[in-house]
């Protein structure tokens, strides 16, 4: 069950960031008539997958890309969706306070009781950590009392045995076929890995079902860092 | 982008000869490298609008190929080209694909700063 929110803001730094782990979550606070904005840092635009034969070049792949967010918000029914205009890879040599600054604005402006991005030291690729940190130190300057709440996602392969197990796990079923679609729509990165997913919940298989229907992630641990 | 063909791509780069012209030079193994093979060692390395005029270009050996400007003080070098485009702003992209449709190596010139 999915607690209500006066409002939600999605921080990610990629096109297809929220696709995986949070769709569900994300289309169902706007079926339950919670505002959700998503701000997504950068286009993708060094993604890697260009196709052999290539359907794109390094140069087309972020007007690419940005169409497939587009199409990823309107699957979902979101419809404040925000390019913060960082490029791909760089968002850990920005000028960390700037970043803390930037998140402070998206907060001001959508003033969430909930936000949620990746959890630090535990998501792997360099602009999720950049990304994760600035949020993480914008809502914890905050006083605790105006504070939201912050859930994060972690998939680094040490996150059980350092975290251990969610502290929250949605059930987001009932949207399983608009998080689907919005997969489908970052199809240029999602083509390869769709094809066996779809495979694999066409015959019911427990985990490719578990991995679809369940959102998890954890609360943040103020007392570990990254103030 | 199309196949790379020695003797359609070596005209394209002899056009930028003598021109001062904008490089986006990229290598990638992706940024997950380590995660899906905690044995692998990731390396990567991009620049993106560096000015130069390169006197000479090579495209040399069949796909994958290698491409060598020769600059005023040194080199640019990109090995792995597989797909070349001269695209809709008349900019050469080369880059090396790999198997599985992902890049490894672009070289690109063009005569405008690249966004």
């Amino acid at each position: 069950m999915i607690e209500k929110e006066k409002h939600v803001l999605v921080v990610f730094p990629h096109p297809d960031d929220e696709a995986f782990g949070v769709s569900g979550t994300i289309a169902t606070h706007l079926q339950m008539g919670t505002g959700v904005t998503y701000a997504c840092l950068t286009l993708g635009e060094m993604g890697r997958n260009l196709g052999n034969p290539p359907f794109a070049t390094r140069e087309s792949l972020p007007l690419i890309r940005k169409q497939e967010l587009q199409g990823a918000a309107n699957a979902m029914g979101l419809t404040d969706l925000r390019m913060m205009g960082l490029r791909d890879k760089t968002v850990e040599f920005e000028d960390d306070e700037k970043m803390v600054q930037m998140m402070n604005d998206l907060i001001d402006d959508t003033d969430p009781s909930l936000v949620i991005t990746f959890y630090p030291d535990y998501c792997v690729h360099p602009d999720h950590e950049a990304t994760a940190r600035a949020v993480v130190r914008a809502v914890g300057r905050l006083p605790e009392s105006r504070r939201p709440k912050l859930h994060c996602l972690a998939f680094a392969n040490n996150t059980q045995a350092e975290l251990g197990s969610p502290d929250i796990i949605h059930d987001v079923s009932a949207v399983r076929d608009l998080k689907l679609n919005t997969m489908r729509a970052h199809i240029s990165q999602t083509a390869w890995m769709l094809k066996d997913l779809e495979k694999r919940l066409a015959q019911n298989e427990p985990e490719a079902v578990e991995w679809v229907t369940k959102e998890r992630f954890y609360n943040y641990r103020f007392d570990q860092g990254y103030n | 982008m199309q196949p790379v063909k020695i003797e359609e791509v070596q005209p394209l780069i002899d056009h930028y000869a003598g021109k001062e012209v904008y490089i986006h030079l990229e290598t990638t193994n992706g940024s997950y490298a380590t995660h899906v093979d905690e044995a692998f060692f990731n390396a990567g390395a991009f620049i993106r609008n560096a000015k130069v005029t390169y006197e000479l270009g090579k495209i040399i050996g069949d796909a994958p190929s290698r491409v060598g400007l020769k600059i005023e003080l040194g080199w640019i070098y990109a090995q792995g080209i597989t797909h070349y485009e001269l695209d809709s702003n008349k900019r050469l992209i080369m880059a090396g694909h790999d198997h599985e449709g992902k890049l490894a190596v672009a070289l690109q010139i063009s005569e405008t700063p690249f966004e």
